[in-house]
């Protein structure tokens, strides 16, 4: 490990983010723009990006990978097969984890959206150091490490040599203050957030959410969050761990981790203070998730098609809450309510949990675990001139479809009320 | 460092999914993806661009996806180099870990129109506007452990060359 960069003088404190990234060095301490090289505790790849990364791989004449027990490899984007040429793509990643002994392969059957299987199965842990070639992989930040996501070719750098570069990032200190209103989740929360500094206000940077009204959030919304940090260019976004944290993990780590927290003195680039009180449930309109507003101010937009699901919102916590505010009602006439369950944990616990029949009674239908539509694949793409309401993360121009569709981002609560009035609504307006 | 080409010029955020739509990612055939290069931006874009040509983006150009199949399918339309205000992260070290040349200027795209021909001098650091008035306006520089990754040929290359010492 060596220091790159030039190392500032003064101040010894360091952040959340800094902390992390310098354990993972041999240096004690590490500042904003200093380049490093540092060691990967989790490398993550999916069907789209891993298949680019093993070929890499093998033609930078990639024998063995630096640990086959810190290697992730997961089909969830166009798996099921969603075609022919998706199954090839399947099939480059399970032949390699074969060969490869790959611990962490998951199967159909096993497998579920990446960013909610991984910190379920515990496979990441707070203090690790995560790259996955996906730029959802910030949504570990939410247990307190340090995550981003990275191409395929850093991939497979991080695959054969167990090390990876990195500049290290200035923080924007985000405190949220204030307690929330009803039906306001972490979605909301960031969406907000986004539409505030906009889609490249923390680029490059680190997001680190802080207040009480954080440490009153659920692990749930803490990973939505957290995921969406790359959609206002952050390179990673970041919690500090506490008893929620603890909670979590306890139970799911097979190996030890690390709690950090930022010294009180730490340096930042900003620290912007939000009023939790302040927002209501949002919805960011298209073509970019910085186009968010409050639900009362969405005027009648009709909608329709609702996706519930995704890495941003297709946890049991966020099905609950749709559940809630679809019980005893139905999807209006003519509605496509499609539920995404993010993984089998997650389905089998809202089959047990009775959330299955609330979804059907109004008018939805279930889906198996995939990313599928949030990125245009399959199960609910659009058609010209359609809108979907969606839980994801994306909203730009052909992104669940054709170019001339349109998806606007929410909560599960208003993904849901919109299902029932067939235009965007929240709960309360129903 | 030094080439020369028409520019093509896009507004802010340009995204991975405009650069190639995700509907087309159950391939990574560089000819492939290079048929549907900026689709979602402008449709008709790989029928009025030569190779050789050069991307004008504003700010936070390949904002979005990680995906490598961006960068993949710029470089196998042909474009010679992308110059914007700023960029996404992901996309800058993937440009660079693929070797696909980039340069961050903020003032290029206030000066020129489609059409427009510039001469970017990597070595110089500067860029020139073919028949512009304007003085050559200076690229921002790039660090030098980047410059290391672009002169051994990129990420790959680079470990292997530091294996060898």
């Amino acid at each position: 490990m060596r220091g790159i960069g030039v190392r500032e003088n003064g101040n010894m404190s360091m952040t959340i983010t800094e902390k992390i990234l310098s354990r993972h060095t041999d240096l004690d301490e590490v500042h904003p723009g200093m380049l490093i090289n540092a060691r990967v505790d989790i490398a993550l790849g999916n069907d789209i990006t891993a298949p680019i990364a093993i070929d890499v791989f093998r033609k930078s004449g990639g024998k063995e990978v630096f640990d086959r027990e810190k290697i992730v490899l997961v089909p969830d984007h166009f798996a099921p097969n969603k075609d022919i040429e998706s199954a090839e793509q399947c099939k480059i990643m399970r032949d390699f984890a074969r060969e490869h002994e790959i611990t962490h392969y998951f199967e159909v059957g096993e497998a579920g959206v990446e960013h909610a299987l991984l910190p379920e199965k515990g496979i990441v842990l707070p203090g690790d150091l995560v790259v996955g070639a996906d730029s959802h992989t910030c949504t570990y930040g939410a247990l307190g490490a340090f995550a981003t996501g990275v191409g395929s070719t850093d991939l497979a750098a991080a695959m054969l040599t167990g090390e990876l570069w990195f500049k290290v990032p200035e923080t924007m200190k985000f405190v949220y203050h204030g307690k929330r209103r009803p039906w306001v989740s972490g979605k909301d929360l960031i969406l907000h957030t986004i539409g505030r500094i906009g889609v490249d206000g923390a680029l490059y940077r680190a997001m680190e959410f802080t207040g009480e009204a954080i440490r009153e959030l659920t692990m749930a919304d803490r990973f939505t969050m957290a995921n969406m940090a790359v959609e206002a260019g952050g390179k990673n976004g970041i919690f500090i761990p506490d008893e929620v944290t603890e909670a979590y993990v306890r139970e799911r780590a097979g190996r030890k981790y690390e709690f950090y927290s930022s010294d009180p003195d730490a340096l930042y680039h900003s620290v912007i203070d939000i009023d939790v009180e302040k927002i209501e449930p949002q919805v960011a309109f298209p073509h970019l998730p910085s186009n968010a507003r409050g639900i009362s101010e969405a005027g009648d937009v009709r909608i329709d098609q609702s996706i519930i699901g995704s890495c941003t919102n297709g946890r049991i916590e966020d099905l609950r809450v749709a559940a809630s505010v679809l019980k005893g009602r139905h999807a209006a006439h003519g509605f496509r309510l499609i539920i995404i369950p993010a993984t089998p944990a997650v389905y089998r616990q809202a089959m047990h949990e009775g959330l299955f029949d609330v979804f059907l009674d109004a008018g939805a239908v279930i889906s198996l675990p995939t990313c599928g539509p949030c990125l245009g694949g399959y199960m609910g793409i659009l058609a010209k001139g359609e809108r979907s309401v969606a839980t994801t993360n994306r909203n730009f121009v052909g992104r669940m479809g054709h170019p001339g569709s349109e998806v606007y981002l929410a909560g599960p609560a208003v993904a849901a009320a919109t299902a029932v009035a067939g235009r965007l609504a929240g709960p309360e307006q129903l | 460092m030094k080439f020369g080409g028409r520019i093509w010029k896009f507004g802010d955020n340009i995204d991975t999914d405009a650069i190639i739509p995700a509907r087309y990612l159950n391939t990574w055939d560089p000819q492939a993806l290079a048929a549907h290069c900026m689709e979602d931006a402008d449709p008709l874009f790989m029928k009025k661009m030569r190779p050789g040509d050069i991307l004008i983006g504003g700010e936070n150009f390949g904002c979005g996806s990680s995906r490598e199949h961006a960068p993949i399918a710029i470089k196998a339309a042909g474009i010679a180099g992308v110059v914007a205000k700023s960029f996404a992260r992901i996309f800058y070290r993937n440009s660079f870990n693929m070797g696909l040349p980039i340069f961050e200027s903020r003032e290029l795209w206030g000066l020129v129109e489609d059409g427009a021909e510039i001469e970017i001098d990597a070595g110089g650091g500067v860029i020139r506007i073919i028949g512009g008035a304007t003085e050559p306006l200076h690229i921002q520089p790039v660090p030098p452990f980047m410059q290391e990754l672009i002169a051994d040929g990129g990420l790959m290359n680079h470990i292997a060359k530091g294996k060898a010492k």
